[in-house]
């Protein structure tokens, strides 16, 4: 049995004059230490889908319909209480900018502690040992000294690790991870997205990445989801994704990673830009900036469908593999 | 002919009503009850002298035997005085139809100057930039932590001690303008600064300066209007804290005298009567000055979350 | 640390030097010496012979000199009025007042962080939309008019309440009477003190309600709700903590307006504190307990601001006292 089953997820924000529909239906499970990659451009939903597994999601955000079954409870109809023992437990948190993440007037060690006794009848003594360990898990020089700094004492490099630190304090089942190292310098990315891999294998902890960066994922998950505009288009094992990709967005994300590209050319960006929710146009949302569009596509919404090894959300995609079978079966 | 059926350009007031600000006004009951009380008070105001009944400062038309009289629906009330009269047989309503105009002419005054003096200030400190500007902010953040109530109170006290009671008290108008105008332009200087700042940046005010265009011009032609919605939201505000500040000097006996009644002067002089049972004198001017000051303040609230414009909290 | 409270102390004594030349000025232009010392009744030669001992031909500076030397001392001049030292003349009116504003700001400090925090984290309940509802009537009721109506309803009205005066103040050391140690006493200082914190209040629960609504939506409160944290925890120690750096600076700014307010309140209640004794003073024309007052008040502003900014200093990590010095 999967670890994390999302079925038919439905997230909307009640706006003044209008509600708007930010996820559309999602479905994904994610079995025990899987490493699952979330990808798309802002806007798709990605962060959404994040907090909505939280139940986090801020007014006017709210979950619709549909269940998120975690380890046989619903969260979708969890009470706060039960929430309350899940979050930073058994499902743990690492936020986009490490510089905004901690708490700028408590120090450290405060704020390891404090997790550690939210869940657990512990000693501050003890605490503290459990967060000295786990610093030094990841890596971080002179961890006694770190439990009494504040967080405007560490360079960002050094706060990301920390907060890597307490998404494994409880040793949680699974770690939501979004956007790790887009606000950190180039430099270090590479090593927290190492470190960050390391320590899942090592602890076995499931793991969702959420990042706009397809190259990323290839480097540390198991499985892919892409969205866009609040709807899963593809999804299936990252390296099919990579290696073939399906769907005209999946295809446009690639071939825009700076390594697909010659020295000297320009970036192969998508044209055109993600639409915004209150104005999402009619069929696949896609077709507006999509070179295989076709009549259909602006009119009808594209239902998503086993394609091969993985799930696609096309009409033109459709439309070729019925082809294909319809060769096969001559 | 058809000209004839064009419909007349939309009034000013209807403009309004369509404009965002309108839009919110209308999704805003509190407000739109408060810019109508609002409006009614002024009118009063300004009508003063046509409405009142009597006037307040002319020492012929009171009459002692009329004083202490109650508000019409006290019995022993005079049909004549509505409102009743004070200790000294004044007719209350006249009485605060005028203390409300000073009052208010005195908060507008006084708040035009503050304007003058922040804005021009905020002007030349983020035009000027360098040491003029830290020295001018420096001195901002001076005047800021010396409260302008109690600058107010030292000044006047000592202005009152200096020249007596009697000099004091003809030149009291303009004294209480001049102390308020001239404690509380660092809101305005900053906010402008900031502006300036920002908007220095900017290539229309580049492409101003290759046009030739002095600073001055650049200042008010271009610069300026960006300020506007803060200006507009903290002058609400303004207006009422001077209000208050009038009164409470005016109490204090530090601000307009009883013969040239403010509404804190009226309040003030009903004070000693409190315990003699003749409330109103008191209560009446006390009432209409918290309504006032109260309409002011949710209007600059309402503006203030419609404009949202970037403020100095402290 | 030792370089900050250095600078505090060149900075304070800038302002003070800069309060006792204001004082000075006054005292030399409003009263005349003379007519303090001695009366209408000396000679015209006599009286040039008196100036030129006391020294009041000497150039402006040079009396300046021997008038700071004074203040140094101690000596603020003669209370016209009490012809007692104006230094001792406040020194008795002191305690009124200190206790009049401290059991004011226990009252605000009290009200306004529930209250603050309560509207904050309910922006629509009932109670809250009542709370603002009362905090704008009571930013835009002036100090003075609170107190008559809490005079005419608790006094006069129902006659629960003493209207003025602090009653069975209980000496406690030297000039200091306290007005906590007996029930007389305290029913005198409950209005005056209810009516300084009611001006006040309302300004610290709005300033409260609006830092914690932006903290809310900060991205450290969201972690902290993501690490399952109670949520009195995130309320009370990860938002409210970050809410009262604005607040203390607040609070230093108002530091002025206090002392406003206490003259205000003070004159409505007969409270016999430092305030009133500085209006009757201003109506008396006596000079010298003016300028003693002036000298006083802006040295207990001076050290209240350092305070402020001491306190400041502890609560938010990220200001080092030894760079704050530099």
């Amino acid at each position: 049995m999967s670890l994390l089953s999302v079925r038919d997820l439905t997230v909307k924000f009640a706006m003044r004059s209008q509600t708007v529909t930010a996820l559309h239906q999602i479905s994904f499970d994610l079995a025990r230490g899987e490493r699952l990659g979330i990808v798309g451009e802002s806007g798709a939903g990605k962060s959404i889908t994040g907090f909505a597994l939280m139940k986090l999601l801020s007014a006017p955000g709210y979950i619709d319909s549909g269940t998120i079954q975690f380890d046989g409870t619903d969260i979708t109809q969890a009470p706060e209480a039960q929430m309350r023992q899940i979050r930073g437990n058994r499902i743990a948190m690492v936020f986009q900018d490490p510089m905004v993440t901690l708490n700028p007037v408590l120090t450290i060690g405060q704020q390891m502690v404090e997790t550690l006794r939210a869940h657990r009848k512990l000693s501050r003594r003890d605490a503290q040992e459990i967060a000295l360990t786990k610093l030094r898990e990841v890596q971080i020089a002179a961890p006694e000294l770190r439990l009494k700094q504040y967080p405007h004492e560490l360079s960002g490099g050094m706060r990301q690790r920390i907060i890597i630190a307490m998404a494994l304090l409880l040793d949680p089942d699974l770690i939501i991870a979004d956007e790790p190292t887009t606000a950190l310098d180039v430099t270090i990315q590479a090593d927290i997205m190492e470190l960050l891999l390391k320590l899942c294998q090592a602890n076995k902890v499931g793991l969702i990445l959420i990042t706009h960066d397809l190259g990323v994922v290839s480097q540390l998950t198991e499985r892919t989801l892409v969205m866009y505009a609040g709807r899963i288009v593809e999804a299936g094992k990252t390296r099919e994704i990579i290696n073939d990709p399906q769907h005209p967005y999946t295809q446009g994300l690639i071939n825009a990673l700076p390594q697909q590209t010659l020295p000297g050319q320009m970036l192969k960006q998508i044209p055109g830009a993600m639409p915004v929710l209150t104005d999402i146009p009619p069929g696949c949302p896609f077709s507006p900036r999509c070179a295989f569009a076709l009549a259909e596509c602006r009119r009808l919404l594209p239902q998503i469908m086993q394609q091969g090894s993985s799930e696609v959300a096309c009409h033109e995609v459709n439309r070729l593999h019925s082809d294909l079978l319809l060769e096969e079966g001559r | 002919m058809s000209n004839l059926l064009i419909t007349p350009p939309p009034s000013r007031w209807a403009r309004f009503w369509a404009s965002p600000l309108g839009d919110s006004l209308r999704g805003n009951p509190v407000a739109l009850v408060a810019l109508l009380v609002f409006s009614v008070i002024v009118v009063l105001a300004l009508l003063a002298p046509v409405i009142a009944p009597f006037d307040p400062y002319d020492p012929t038309q009171i009459d002692i035997m009329n004083s202490d009289l109650p508000p019409f629906w006290i019995p022993g009330a005079e049909p004549q005085f509505v409102l009743g009269s004070d200790d000294q047989g004044r007719d209350m309503w006249s009485a605060i139809l005028y203390g409300t105009r000073l009052s208010l002419m005195i908060g507008l005054a006084a708040v035009a100057l503050q304007a003058t003096l922040g804005i021009a200030i905020g002007l030349a400190a983020g035009y000027l930039g360098g040491r003029v500007d830290s020295l001018l902010m420096r001195l901002a953040d001076i005047q800021l932590s010396f409260s302008t109530l109690m600058l107010a109170i030292v000044v006047l006290a000592v202005t009152h001690a200096m020249w007596g009671a009697a000099v004091f008290d003809r030149y009291a108008v303009v004294a209480v303008i001049a102390v308020i105008g001239l404690a509380e332009w660092p809101q305005y200087a900053r906010t402008l600064r900031a502006t300036v700042l920002a908007e220095r940046q900017k290539e229309y005010v580049d492409s101003a300066r290759v046009l030739g265009f002095g600073p001055l011009r650049i200042m008010l032609r271009h610069i300026l209007p960006n300020a506007m919605s803060p200006i507009f939201v903290i002058s609400t505000v303004q207006v009422g804290n001077a209000i208050i500040a009038e009164a409470s000097l005016s109490f204090l006996g530090l601000g307009l005298p009883a013969s040239q009644p403010s509404l804190g002067a009226l309040i003030a002089s009903g004070f000693d009567y409190i315990f003699a049972g003749s409330w109103w004198i008191t209560a009446l001017p006390g009432g209409v000055l918290v309504v006032l000051v109260l309409v002011i303040n949710l209007l600059g609230d309402w503006l203030r979350d419609a404009l949202n414009p970037r403020l100095y909290k402290v | 640390m030792i370089a900050y409270l250095v600078k505090r102390l060149v900075q304070g004594i800038a302002v003070m030097l800069v309060i006792s030349a204001l004082g000075f000025a006054i005292q030399s232009h409003l009263g005349d010496p003379l007519r303090d010392l001695v009366g209408q009744s000396l000679g015209q030669d006599a009286q040039q012979q008196l100036r030129q001992d006391l020294g009041l031909d000497d150039p402006y500076w040079a009396q300046y000199v021997r008038f700071l030397g004074r203040v140094m001392q101690g000596d603020l001049g003669t209370s016209l009025f009490f012809d007692e030292p104006a230094l001792q003349v406040i020194l008795k009116k002191l305690p009124a007042t200190l206790e009049l504003v401290f059991a004011a700001t226990v009252i605000i400090v009290l009200l306004s962080v529930p209250l603050g925090v309560y509207t904050a984290i309910r922006p629509h309940a009932i109670l809250s939309r009542v709370i603002m509802g009362l905090s704008v009537l009571g930013i835009s009721t002036p100090v003075f008019l609170t107190a008559i109506l809490m005079i005419s309803v608790f006094s006069v009205g129902y006659g629960w309440l003493p209207a003025f005066g602090r009653g069975d103040a209980v000496p406690v050391w030297g000039y200091w009477e306290t007005n906590f140690a007996s029930l007389d006493g305290l029913s005198h200082i409950l209005l005056p003190s209810v009516a300084l914190a009611a001006i006040m209040l309302p300004m610290f629960i709005r300033l409260i309600r609006a830092e914690m609504l932006e903290v809310l939506q900060s991205d450290y409160v969201k972690y902290a709700r993501a690490k399952g944290l109670h949520p009195l925890r995130i309320y009370y120690v990860h938002a409210l903590k970050n809410t009262l750096m604005p607040v203390i600076t607040l609070g230093g700014v108002q530091i002025g307006t206090m002392v406003a307010y206490t003259i205000l309140t003070e004159t409505v209640f007969q409270w016999p504190g430092m305030g009133f004794m500085f209006l009757e003073a201003v109506n008396r024309a006596d000079t010298p307990l003016i300028v003693a007052y002036l000298i006083v008040v802006g040295l207990i502003f001076v050290l209240t601001n350092t305070l402020v900014d001491l306190i400041y200093a502890l609560v938010n990590p990220t200001v080092k006292l030894a760079r704050m010095g530099a």
